[in-house]
């Protein structure tokens, strides 16, 4: 997949992903709407579906709220690269199957408004417009199942089916 | 099979292992799975749209609706709406209502429905509160709770130890608060990312039940999957008539394996207070003398216990919040409200001329119930400082010990509570 750059810096929580004020909704359509409201007011009305975020250290850290990854992934984030993610994101992006990238050189290679390309089957992010390229290390055989079935409640019904 | 941390030790035994080590991926049953208003009409629609029909276990499974409650305007009232139908559908054991529910991590151990030796799960990130009680406790998202709910069990990636020792005498001003973002100021936001965080020492050994939930509390705040408190005679005594299920005590062993050890002399640690808008930004209190507040939040699953109340009533009492403040006291729980009434506590803060609410997880991630304009202040002994977390993004949140906001209630500026 390719796609153009949104860059935010480290610590990204999921407030700023999408703030609690719009948390009595669970309406991905409508969380979408707010997606990094609180960092950027005018981010959705800049943003194009297909882009990419990259971001530093620590990315989606605070609230366990899924709402941030759905909400994501309703916005038609690509996918999010990142030096490193908080855990509780990282598993709720792999549940859902919002695709995420840890790679810290890339992260810190990479500005706002660098074309990416990202090969999550070979494991490699290429910068476009910097000519540059990086190898990914693979999730676990385990993470990769999940992703495969297209998210955790799939993985765990076709199983429950198999029995 | 030595040479093991509680926290693998936990792992190990739910997920039916003789032993499981840092890295090792396992799919592991759970105790309890929670859920609150936010998080678990997600988990529900998941669940129902993945074509399940039963839960795994009615009595496994618990509903806790407290972040909007009571429900403040119809979108709320239409997800409580969603966790009562689903409750009542599958006659869950564990369902609140209001004028019953409290402040999950507040209620769930007060209730006796975590306990040692429990793996809980829940799609809140303080979950890790319950690692207090000798428990391995970790926040997931919705469609880990969706599945749990579905077959009881959750993946998990086992993780590393960091053990942290405090030794020394703490300070009459300080607790659980106060060494957990002394912890966090050290380490950083992601200084235990992943990480399990085994917290000892004889500091550890000596401190209440309620001050050992403050710190497992904010163990993600440093990034950690869980914290955890080797379970002692204070564990025994506090499950002892309450827990519902059998305790099962667990300790890490003398040789078990670390990735680091921190170790702190906190003689002479005084309160400490996280400043805007990371929960890594700590400094001693007496730095921050020239801060003035509009608010000051007393409550959440942080400290909202009655030792928490007692400690902010005794600093209020013949006293009155400082002209133009408003002073928000939150029980976390109605057993707490009740004992806070029959101690005289509930008098005290309204005589002083603060606002005591209905439970409720409120104004701590700017859900209602004391939202913030732009450019407004609060102190508050909750657990999260960013941007806009509890209002208007230019608002800001500094984090104290309970006797730290009631000292700033009544002086209008942050206060060392030895000086009113």
């Amino acid at each position: 997949m390719k796609g153009q750059v949104w860059k935010f810096g480290s610590n990204v929580n999921t407030d700023e992903i999408i703030p609690a004020r719009y948390l009595n909704s669970s309406d991905p359509a409508e969380l979408a709407r707010h997606c990094m409201e609180d960092l950027d007011a005018d981010f959705m009305k800049k943003f194009h579906p297909g882009e990419i975020i990259v971001a530093g250290e620590n990315f989606g850290c605070g609230s366990s709220r899924e709402h941030a990854p759905l909400a994501l992934k309703a916005a038609g984030v690509a996918a999010v690269v990142a030096a490193s993610f908080a855990r509780i994101f990282f598993r709720n992006a792999i549940n859902i199957g919002l695709p995420i990238v840890e790679c810290p050189a890339a992260a810190a290679a990479t500005d706002q408004g660098d074309a990416l390309d990202l090969d999550l089957a070979r494991g490699a992010v290429k910068n476009l417009t910097k000519n540059l390229s990086w190898p990914v290390a693979p999730f676990p055989k385990e993470m990769q199942d999940i992703i495969a079935a297209g998210g955790l409640m799939n993985f765990v019904t076709k199983q429950a089916k198999g029995k | 099979m030595s040479s093991h941390t509680i926290t693998e030790k936990i792992i190990a035994a739910h997920a039916g292992r003789a032993e499981v080590n840092p890295g090792d991926f396992v799919y592991a049953g759970v105790d309890i799975a929670l859920g609150n208003d936010i998080t678990a009409p997600i988990a529900i629609r998941e669940f129902e749209a993945a074509g399940v029909t039963k839960v795994f276990d009615p009595a496994r499974v618990a509903l806790v609706p407290d972040h909007f409650t009571p429900n403040k305007d119809i979108k709320s009232a239409e997800q409580s709406k969603i966790l009562r139908d689903f409750a009542h559908k599958h006659k869950l054991t564990h369902y609140w209502e209001v004028g019953e529910v409290g402040v999950e991590h507040a209620l769930l151990p007060e209730q006796g429905v975590v306990g040692p030796g429990d793996l809980v799960i829940g799609a809140d990130s303080h979950t890790c509160t319950y690692g207090a009680l000798g428990a391995f406790s970790t926040g997931v998202g919705s469609t880990d709770l969706a599945a749990a709910m579905a077959i009881g069990k959750v993946w998990l990636k086992v993780p590393s130890t960091l053990k942290f020792t405090f030794t020394g005498t703490l300070d009459p001003w300080s607790g659980g608060k106060d060494l957990i973002l002394h912890t966090i100021g050290q380490i950083g936001v992601d200084g235990a990312l992943y990480r399990a965080m085994e917290f000892t020492g004889p500091v550890i050994t000596q401190l209440s039940m309620e001050d050992r939930l403050s710190m497992c509390n904010m163990a993600i705040e440093a990034g950690g999957k869980n914290g955890i408190v080797v379970p002692d005679a204070i564990t025994r005594e506090y499950v002892k008539d309450r827990l519902e299920r059998k305790a099962v005590y667990y300790t890490s062993d003398a040789d078990a394996r670390y990735e680091k050890c921190y170790e702190w002399n906190v003689t002479g640690l005084g309160p400490m207070v996280a400043c805007p808008n990371l929960p890594e930004n700590v400094k001693p209190v007496g730095e921050l003398k020239d801060v003035v507040i509009d608010q000051a939040v007393i409550g959440s699953c942080t400290n909202g216990r009655l030792s928490d109340l007692r400690i902010a009533a005794k600093i209020l009492k013949g006293r009155r919040v400082f002209k133009g403040v408003r002073c928000l006291v939150i029980p976390a729980t109605q057993q707490v409200y009740l004992d806070a009434l029959r101690e005289g506590l509930l008098e005290i803060f309204v005589q002083a001329g603060c606002a005591v609410s209905a439970p409720t997880c409120g104004p701590c991630l700017g859900g209602h119930m004391g939202i913030l304009a732009a450019g407004e202040v609060a102190i508050a002994t909750t657990n999260r400082n960013f941007t806009g977390r509890m209002g208007h993004t230019q608002s800001q949140v500094y984090l104290s010990n309970p006797a730290v906001a009631a000292a700033s209630a009544l002086t209008g500026k942050i206060t060392h509570p030895a000086e009113v």
